[in-house]
């Protein structure tokens, strides 16, 4: 089951439904929710207070696979700036008929503006078109981890979970 | 001569560990580090720490290594920079080419009741034609540029390697600002955490598999590298070569213990691959063969940073116990708390080749030990 | 060129620090306290720190943490001295090193 993780480098959305990881469609017609793209087993558990809900579970020994409740989570988003590992997203296919917003963590420079556009990518990072960043959120208690919201066709939100790097050269001076 | 309770070698993650958890219980203790900045590996490390609440998990490495540094200096321990031990004596005396803040440096000899060894690890070398080129560098010396030095080494770059250092090294380096064109692996699969893997390739960045560095060329510094498949074997497939234009190529091939003091002093050695390499054998407290030596963290064998912390914490323990400011009844209550963490930190998948190694280490050395 | 990361996700603004001034085969280069010698002569993009003794093969960082001396350059007329894990001084003189030696001598 682990195969394919560790030769592409991410989970696939079997792997995740195999890990229960991945919401029902029924859950995703509620609105927004989390899926914790993480299935292995690493000795890591900050994702379990991240949640204020407890919709998150690692328990003992602290290399379980996450499980999460649907339920019990709001699809806050508290959770994805807790996640060393940046692995964290959440979903809301309810955002607006035929679109859905998808939030992810973001660690470069610069941080784009809510309201500004960016190609979208998904885990292979490839452009799959363009999306309105609704949300740009970077507390202090994020440390550095910024959260953005980007709006995306309803038919992407399983697919995009990033958008490209913005402007690169951008940190120090270019010249030959 | 100079007399202290405790020298621990190394102010890393473990190092400052057993010196704060020794002092905490009343013993007098000194850190040594050759380098002029403290902190071994952490400073480096921007990423936020996995493991849990007791590792800090979630907090940056380079805080982790302030929050250590300031609570080593609170509890009293002594902290010598630019100060490098050039060698260890019968009778556990040392000898420390010690830095004097001023560009000077005296001899200094101390003698100590005990010593720790967290001299740390160093990386593994890939050689191949044109390795020499200015711009073929590992991937600790790229990590020390971008986040320690906040300088680009290069602008576009080739990282040989894909476990959790060269996961995390690309991914820094794209926080930095460059471009890194490929990741080469050459294992069938990816050897690091797969949450490491997925950053880089929402980034783009591919990862190889079963593809390796052949040669790099350039003029007076790295302009080209070419890559070609290699079989089960890890023997090239002739045919399969491919030129990337990078200007920097980071090497990411795994680390090995740094054990020259402990083998000076004959302590007893073991070749173990799981654990990076030479491994000097050590007991349930961290004591290699020879009496009164200690030897935490990569220098143990190659594992994580909270792994470190904690094989530093039970070393100072084992060392409070040992000149006797706590007793034996406390000792082993706190010993035992470690040791779960210990096991909990080993397990899954990447954990338990460590953790089998680490008890055959302990196994191999009660046996030696018994005969010293 | 200036390779200096001016504003990093997660460490912030450019490094800050005293300015000092340090000479590089002649050129007058600017630096930081706190700088290792071989980061303030690779964020103007130079990578050679050596030629060899035998081949006059250029040389540049390797380890970056002062153990395989691949970085060694000659500063203030001291040969061999690890640039990876020397900091820099007002008005320091860093030379390539050619051989053993300094001041664009032959190979010894």
């Amino acid at each position: 089951m682990e195969k394919g993780v560790e030769i592409i480098g991410f989970p696939s959305i079997k792997e995740l439904q195999e890990y229960g990881l991945y919401p029902s469609e029924e859950r995703f017609s509620r609105g927004p929710v989390v899926i914790v793209e993480c299935v292995q087993e690493i000795p890591c558990n900050p994702c379990e207070p991240a949640c204020n809900l407890g919709a998150i579970k690692i328990g003992e020994p602290i290399t379980n696979v996450p499980r999460v409740n649907e339920e019990l989570c709001t699809g806050c988003g508290l959770c994805i700036a807790g996640c060393p590992g940046l692995a964290i997203f959440v979903v809301d296919k309810t955002h607006a008929p035929g679109l859905a917003a998808v939030s992810f963590p973001y660690e470069y420079e610069p941080l784009p503006e809510k309201g500004t556009e960016a190609e979208v990518v998904n885990r292979k990072g490839q452009v799959m078109g363009r999306g309105r960043i609704i949300r740009v959120v970077k507390t202090g208690k994020m440390d550095q981890t910024a959260v953005l919201t980007v709006v995306v066709p309803l038919e992407l939100a399983d697919e995009v979970r990033g958008i490209k790097r913005l402007q690169r050269g951008w940190s120090h001076g270019q010249g030959k | 001569m100079i007399e202290k309770q405790a020298v621990v070698i190394g102010s890393g993650p473990a190092g400052l560990a057993a010196s704060i958890e020794a002092a905490k219980r009343g013993v007098e203790v000194l850190v040594v580090d050759e380098n002029s900045l403290p902190g071994g590996q952490l400073f480096k490390q921007i990423h936020k720490f996995f493991g849990s609440a007791d590792h800090r998990a979630g907090i940056r490495g380079f805080n982790i290594g302030q929050d250590l540094l300031e609570e080593a200096r609170k509890n009293g321990v002594e902290i010598w920079l630019d100060s490098a031990v050039i060698g260890i004596f019968p009778g556990r005396e040392l000898a420390v080419e010690k830095g004097e803040g001023n560009g000077n440096k005296t001899l200094q000899k101390i003698k100590a009741q005990k010593i720790v060894i967290a001299t740390g690890a160093s990386e593994n070398a890939v050689s191949f034609p044109g390795w020499t080129l200015p711009g073929v560098m590992s991937a600790g010396a790229v990590q020390t540029f971008i986040n320690v030095q906040r300088v680009l080494p290069g602008e576009r770059f080739l990282m040989v390697g894909s476990g959790n250092v060269g996961l995390i090294v690309t991914y820094q380096l794209m926080q930095a600002g460059a471009d890194v064109a490929a990741i080469v692996e050459a294992a069938g699969s990816i050897g690091g955490y797969a949450v490491h893997a997925a950053k880089v390739r929402r980034a783009g960045v591919p990862i190889r598999l079963n593809t390796t560095i052949k040669k790099a060329g350039g003029q007076e510094e790295l302009e080209w590298a070419e890559i070609c498949q290699v079989d089960s074997s890890w023997q090239p497939i002739p045919g399969t070569e491919e030129t990337l234009e990078v200007d920097t190529i980071a090497i990411a091939a795994g680390l090995k213990p740094l054990i020259q003091l402990a083998r000076m002093q004959g302590c007893h050695v073991e070749f173990i691959p799981e654990l990076g390499g030479w491994v000097p054998l050590h007991d349930k407290n961290m004591e290699t063969t020879c009496p009164g030596i200690f030897v935490v963290g990569d220098s143990a064998g190659v594992e994580e940073a909270n792994t470190a912390l904690e094989e530093g914490r039970l070393a100072g323990v084992a060392i409070a116990e040992a000149v006797g400011t706590i007793s034996p009844s406390r000792a082993i209550l706190e010993k035992e708390e470690i040791w779960k963490r210990l096991e909990n930190l080993r397990l899954g998948p990447f954990g338990e080749h460590r953790l089998l190694a680490k008890k055959k280490i302990i196994e191999e050395g009660n046996r030696q030990w018994k005969r010293e | 060129m200036d390779r200096r990361i001016k504003k990093h996700p997660i460490l912030g603004e450019g490094k800050q620090g005293e300015e000092v001034t340090v000479y590089f085969d002649g050129r007058p280069l600017s630096g930081k306290k706190g700088e290792t010698v071989a980061a303030t002569i690779i964020a103007t993009g130079h990578r050679i720190n050596r030629f060899t003794r035998k081949m006059g093969s250029p040389r540049g960082i390797f380890c970056g943490i002062g153990q395989c001396t691949d970085c060694v350059m000659v500063v203030n007329g001291i040969p061999n001295t690890r640039t990876c894990v020397t900091l820099v001084e007002d008005g320091m003189i860093i030379e390539t090193q050619r051989g053993t030696k300094g001041g664009g001598a032959e190979n010894d």
